[in-house]
């Protein structure tokens, strides 16, 4: 697997599309979870919990919800209550505008805001071990209920924001996402079949990765993949992005934690 | 564990217009070789004769993710107190070591079935063996393809 | 301290096969790799796997770095009498992490 040899089949197929113009969004009833285009063996681990490896994480997640934390010496249940009831839908609805931020607000820092302001306690990093088990946990809680991005006027400048993202293109390899998702999906890039990129299982436990991620690792990954600079983890870039694209799998079920290659 | 994206890029752009030369310059462990696996195996078997049959060994064809692959094992065997399965060794010919895993079992099993996840760091292959509890020993092997995936993060491996 | 999750059957027939699936988290850190600044990354692997029942040990495995990430096993047993199937796991570094389930057989 070297360097140099991955660069050049990753180049070739992407001159192709390149000279196809950008494309319309993907119609609503063709849509579709990468999980369709998996192996057998792949689903397999999805499917059952006791093989998932992501439930590793929403274990952990499961003892954190539960656990005192800061200043203030309560545990998110303490609040919220059990998870199963209170979250049920909450990752389904993120992003989602916070007024004192003033801008939309990811399933992560909707956590920290959670952490600091009520538990008095430090936020936790992103892609760290708590954040990964803490959101796979509370977003495990919305698994088959639809995505439902919140009707609220205010997130409006933010989606069309992250919408410009998804078809500006960028990087050195000068490619937009919907170069790929919107126009592109089905075909092989390399070894892959290109997903359209719905987010419906976030994080994720991805093979490549042997480790549970979030949806902006997967983004940085992308643009790494375009060659272009990627931002610093919860950018507002990224969120907006998020909400775009939560925006475009609106009405799919959520799949956390679901397993990808 | 998060590399610096940007650098990474760079160094593999480089790397990609040097060609040939620069390819050298990629630091990476000494792989296995058919030579090695064989050495490996003649450790489990000694001077014993391996036969092909009674052992299945379950792996993809063509896998898009070599870092974590299904595995599956099944040897065909009674499993009685007089004729059942000992051991299932598994061993791979160009991941950095031959050895992947060598599980025993015994008659208390009932059904000499056994699945894992493993690396398989290039497309290669892979060999099953089995040992009854008669002393001998069976084979299964496979040839998996390992595709390129297109947007890589890093090499796990 | 690291996670595991087990997959017994709570009840089986005398003399069934049931079958076992082990999940426990683990980096299986292969000794192979090289950090951003060329230094080796030293082995941490998960080396062996061990089950019993009742106390006698049924299964156990040698584990290599190609086993991937946070290791999957699955095996079989005779479900024999009712009791306790006992999972432990050990690796580099001192790496101990034991697990149970209980079985009931009628």
């Amino acid at each position: 697997m070297s360097g140099p040899a991955r660069l050049s089949i990753f180049a070739a197929p992407l001159l192709l599309a390149a000279l196809v113009s950008a494309g319309a969004e993907i119609a609503l009833n063709e849509r579709r979870s990468a999980y369709d285009d998996m192996s057998r063996d792949n689903k397999a681990m999805q499917d059952d919990d006791t093989s998932n490896p992501g439930m590793l994480a929403v274990l952990d997640g499961e003892a954190l919800w539960a656990a005192k934390a800061g200043a203030s010496g309560k545990s998110c249940a303490d609040c919220h209550g059990g998870a199963k009831a209170s979250m049920k839908g909450v990752a389904a609805r993120h992003p989602s505008f916070d007024a004192s931020a003033g801008r939309p607000v990811n399933l992560e820092q909707r956590i920290n805001t959670s952490r600091v302001q009520h538990q008095q306690a430090s936020p936790f990093a992103y892609e760290s071990k708590e954040m990964l088990a803490l959101s796979a946990y509370v977003a495990m809680q919305s698994r088959g209920e639809p995505i439902a991005p919140p009707d609220d006027p205010r997130l409006k400048p933010f989606l069309d924001r992250g919408r410009a993202q998804f078809n500006q293109r960028q990087g050195q390899l000068n490619l937009s996402c919907g170069q790929c998702h919107d126009d592109n999906w089905g075909k092989s890039l390399a070894g892959n079949t290109v997903p359209q990129g719905h987010p419906t299982g976030y994080p994720i436990y991805r093979l490549e990765w042997q480790g549970l991620g979030s949806l902006q690792r997967r983004l940085r990954n992308c643009m790494i993949g375009m060659r272009a600079e990627s931002y610093a983890y919860g950018a507002p870039e990224y969120v907006d992005m998020e909400l775009y694209l939560m925006w475009r799998a609106r009405g799919m079920k959520v799949e956390t934690p679901a397993v990808r290659p | 564990m998060h590399k610096q994206p940007i650098m990474q890029a760079t160094r593999r752009a480089f790397l990609a217009a040097a060609g040939g030369a620069g390819a050298a310059l990629i630091v990476r462990p000494a792989k296995a070789t058919p030579a090695a696996m064989t050495a490996a195996i003649k450790q489990v078997v000694g001077e014993a004769q391996i036969n092909s049959g009674k052992v299945k060994l379950d792996l993809p064809p063509l896998v898009e993710n070599g870092n974590t692959v299904a595995m599956g094992v099944s040897v065909e065997s009674p499993m009685t107190a007089k004729d059942y399965v000992k051991a299932i060794h598994v061993f791979t010919e160009k991941n950095p070591q031959p050895n992947v895993i060598s599980a025993q079992l015994g008659p208390r099993a009932g059904k000499a079935e056994i699945t894992t996840r493993v690396r398989l760091a290039d497309s290669q292959q892979v060999v099953a063996i089995c040992e009854l509890s008669d002393g001998s020993f069976w084979s299964d092997k496979v040839d998996v393809i390992i595709t390129l995936g297109a947007c890589l993060e890093d090499n796990l491996i | 301290m690291a996670r595991t999750l087990i997959n017994v059957p709570q009840k089986a027939k005398r003399g069934e096969v049931i079958a076992i699936k082990t999940l426990i988290s683990h980096v299986m850190e292969t000794g192979f790799r090289h950090d951003n600044m060329g230094k080796a990354i030293p082995r941490d692997i998960i080396t062996s796997f061990v089950c019993t029942y009742n106390g006698e040990e049924i299964f156990r495995a040698a584990l290599h770095p190609a086993i991937a990430a946070n290791p999957f096993i699955t095996f079989h047993t005779v479900a024999t009498e009712s009791g306790t199937i006992a999972f432990r796991w050990t690796g580099d570094n001192g790496f101990s992490q034991d697990a149970s389930a209980k079985i009931t057989v009628g």
